[in-house]
């Protein structure tokens, strides 16, 4: 709580005249939030054209909150996350492989203006990530202990000792069995499961504020994914970090996440608490990924409603709404208008929900109730 | 047994479970030949060691395994990885040599079958594999690939091979004119379809699909999943289809078995497994996977979550598998291997102590720890 306050002083006073800008999208108050990524654009020059993984996203996260990034493969979700992480900044040979632009206001501090010295006190203690694979995130030539101890170390004037200490201390905490054993183990001598608790382990060895986690459960198997997400869970509530999840599974961000973003060719196309979401979905792509999902609690028989094609190409995004050429209801708003005119995130009433589609408030709400709801 | 039909066949097939089940145990004696017929099935890989290359163990991946899979029904195998799902659908389509057991084919055994022997056969079993970028030559066009299963058999197919092969395209919703198309030039979803096209050209009796649906996105998968059914009505085909993902497996199966550690612990139609679950493992795989369902989060209060990991197949524990890791477990379970009892008709059950049942064991000491084998679930 007092970190939060401060972040919001700070955030204030550093830079006023950026935050009072109007944001589209219908950002919370400017400045307030821990963590406010505005207008972020990752785009990647490449021999066949510019490649617009994130093209204008927008969105806040409060400390202790878990935000929810779904979306298919190729909609922007890691890219918006290596990008928080400063991931992006500078390519081999210090070239700079992508362009970014936007702002990220981590506690009072903009990240993508600030120096790569900055950003890498700030990565791994405030800011630490889990990825999808331990196998390949992990060094398969240092032991877990010593990789741990070193994350630690980095950011903290401690000897090797102590930082041993903490590393096993933090293997206890995520639950490895014989801590003291398995600290000088290698990653290959971990299962996944473990290896997954291993790094979570690594990541939270400074108490970062903001924790990413990309995929952390999709190389696992079921029962290891449901310890892993409670594992997560306990943790955050623990810590009282944000954490914003990265996944293609609405099971997963049903269980972990408070908000809820969209992604569809590197765009949000809708936002929300996890509730209106999944109960008053308004974007069609919305629709298409609940019709598409086989449930494990219900005895459905009917045949799931798939959203025709496939998603766009990052290189050649669709003119107007990306998700026109897929959308059912693409002819629905007069004109050409969905061909042609991007639709901006707009606020759908009862608050705290947003949405970029081009048809009317009315139009989308007789659909979810008369065509698409009866049918989930 | 379903009190709306959901499929036309559904009928059918239900009628046909009924009677295969009327009398315990499942094989029925007037029940219709099945299609498949597995009878302790089982694949070691040997572990080789030392500088004699001598034989130091085996990974047990499947370890005495029965099943049948009945004419036009699909039948779901689900497991974690490690449980042997996949080796099992590579020996039942001969990829692999069994180490033990039978499979009989249409009343034909076909264990031990040569490449010759088999090559008839192919015809009528075919395979969708998982990986849709390394299950298809990529030097290789469409047209070559789809139509390669013709050349193998010797078909020439009515109208022409090439007329086959795009009316096979269009079939699995692909654009025929794509025939001389590379399959690099076509996306994840696509290229399983190409696989389907493949697996289908011969007009086979049994479709074994391996995960065919987990590589492919949300919005993808369903269409392979609406694919697959499609084809299952208009062709009559028989599937087998293994996957990890138990939405998956409740959507598209009509009778399920669950494999843990190279056995199976549980086999029965759908219904029953999802509704009364009898295997204590079957019933802390489903309580694992996460609900869509923001509101069902707080109600977590009957939720299993099981501690550590899957044992591995080189040494499974002895007598039930499941016992290292079961808050039931009892003196018996680690010394005796349950057998797969059905304990209600249509619904087969590896286990001392079921669930939704009564009790086999019912006086036997508790394990010491068995307790302890549950975390308990954070409110």
């Amino acid at each position: 709580m007092t970190d939060m306050t401060k972040g919001a002083t700070t955030g204030a006073t550093g830079a006023t005249g950026a935050l009072n800008e109007p944001v589209p999208g219908g950002a919370p108050a400017p400045g307030r939030a821990f963590l406010e990524v505005r207008d972020l654009k990752v785009h990647f020059p490449t021999e066949d054209g510019l490649v617009k993984s994130v093209d204008g996203l927008t969105f806040s996260l409060e400390k202790g909150k878990t935000l929810g990034i779904v979306g298919e493969s190729g909609s922007g979700k890691s890219v918006t996350s290596l990008g928080i992480m400063g991931l992006h900044r500078v390519g081999q040979y210090g070239r700079q492989r992508a362009r970014i632009s936007g702002e990220i206001w981590l506690d009072g501090k903009e990240l993508l203006s600030a120096d790569e010295d900055e950003v890498r006190r700030l990565r791994g203690r405030n800011i630490a990530m889990i990825f999808q694979d331990p196998l390949s995130a992990m060094h398969p030539y240092f032991t877990v202990g010593k990789q741990i101890a070193e994350a630690y170390r980095v950011h903290n004037k401690v000897d090797k000792k102590a930082a041993r200490k903490r590393a096993v201390d933090l293997l206890d905490r995520v639950g490895i069995p014989e801590p003291h054993k398995r600290v000088d183990s290698y990653p290959h001598e971990f299962s996944g499961g473990m290896r997954q608790r291993a790094m979570i382990a690594m990541a939270l060895v400074n108490n970062p504020e903001l924790l990413i986690a990309d995929e952390p459960t999709t190389a696992l198997d079921v029962t290891v994914q449901a310890q892993i997400l409670d594992l997560i869970r306990d943790l955050q509530q623990e810590f009282g970090s944000a954490v914003i999840m990265i996944t293609h599974d609405l099971g997963v961000v049903a269980e972990m996440a408070d908000e809820l973003l969209v992604m569809y060719g590197g765009r949000c196309v809708e936002r929300g608490s996890a509730e209106k979401v999944f109960y008053e979905p308004r974007h069609p792509y919305t629709w298409g990924l609940l019709g598409s999902m086989p449930r494990i609690d219900r005895d459905q028989t009917e045949r799931l409603i798939p959203v025709k094609g496939s998603p766009p190409s990052l290189i050649n995004i669709p003119s107007g709404c990306a998700f026109n050429p897929r959308c059912p209801y693409a002819d629905v708003p007069k004109g050409n208008v969905t061909r042609t005119v991007r639709p901006e995130l707009a606020a759908e009433d009862g608050g705290h929900h947003w949405s970029a589609c081009h048809m009317s408030h009315e139009e989308r709400t007789r659909i979810w109730t008369e065509e698409i709801a009866p049918k989930l | 047994m379903t009190e709306k039909p959901e499929k036309p066949e559904m009928d059918k097939k239900a009628a046909a479970a009924a009677t295969a089940t009327a009398t315990i145990p499942a094989q029925a004696v007037d029940s219709p030949e099945p299609l498949l017929k597995v009878t302790g099935l089982v694949k070691h890989f040997p572990i080789h060691k030392g500088l004699l290359r001598r034989q130091a163990g085996a990974v047990k991946a499947v370890d005495g395994i029965d099943f049948d899979v009945r004419r036009g029904e699909t039948l779901g195998i689900v497991g974690e990885s490690g449980c042997g799902k996949s080796t099992m659908g590579r020996l039942i389509t001969r990829l692999l040599e069994p180490t033990g057991g039978t499979i009989e084919f249409e009343g034909k055994d076909i264990t031990h079958l040569g490449v010759a022997g088999m090559r008839p056969l192919r015809r009528d079993v075919q395979m969708i594999f998982q990986d849709p970028y390394g299950s298809l030559n990529p030097r290789h066009t469409v047209g070559t690939i789809v139509s390669a299963p013709f050349k193998l058999q010797g078909v020439t197919p009515e109208g022409g091979l090439k007329a086959e092969v795009q009316r096979l395209l269009s079939l699995v919703g692909l654009n025929p004119e794509h025939y001389n198309r590379y399959p690099h030039e076509f996306s994840g979803g696509q290229r399983q379809r190409i696989g389907i096209a493949r697996a289908l050209a011969l007009k086979p009796k049994l479709v074994v699909a391996d995960e065919p649906v987990s590589a492919l996105d949300v919005s993808i998968q369903a269409q392979v999943v609406n694919l697959l059914d499609d084809l299952q009505q208009e062709l009559g085909l028989t599937y087998v289809i293994i996957a990890h993902d138990l939405s998956v497996i409740r959507h598209v199966s009509d009778r399920i078995a669950v494999m843990y550690l190279g056995k199976i612990v549980e086999l029965a139609d759908r219904q029953s497994l999802y509704g009364a679950p009898m295997h204590p493992y079957t019933n802390a795989l489903m309580s694992a996977v996460p609900v869509p369902d923001p509101r069902r989060r707080g109600v977590k209060s009957g939720r299993i979550l099981l501690k550590g990991d899957v044992p591995s197949p080189i040494s499974p524990p002895s007598g039930c598998r499941f016992h290292t890791r079961c808050w039931k477990a009892t003196e018996i379970c680690k010394t005796q291997d349950p057998p797969l009892l059905a304990l209600k008709t249509g619904h087969q059950v590896a286990c001392h102590h079921p669930e939704n049942a009564p009790d086999l064991v019912p006086d036997d000491k508790a394990l010491p720890g068995a307790s302890d084998a549950l975390d308990t679930p954070t409110p």
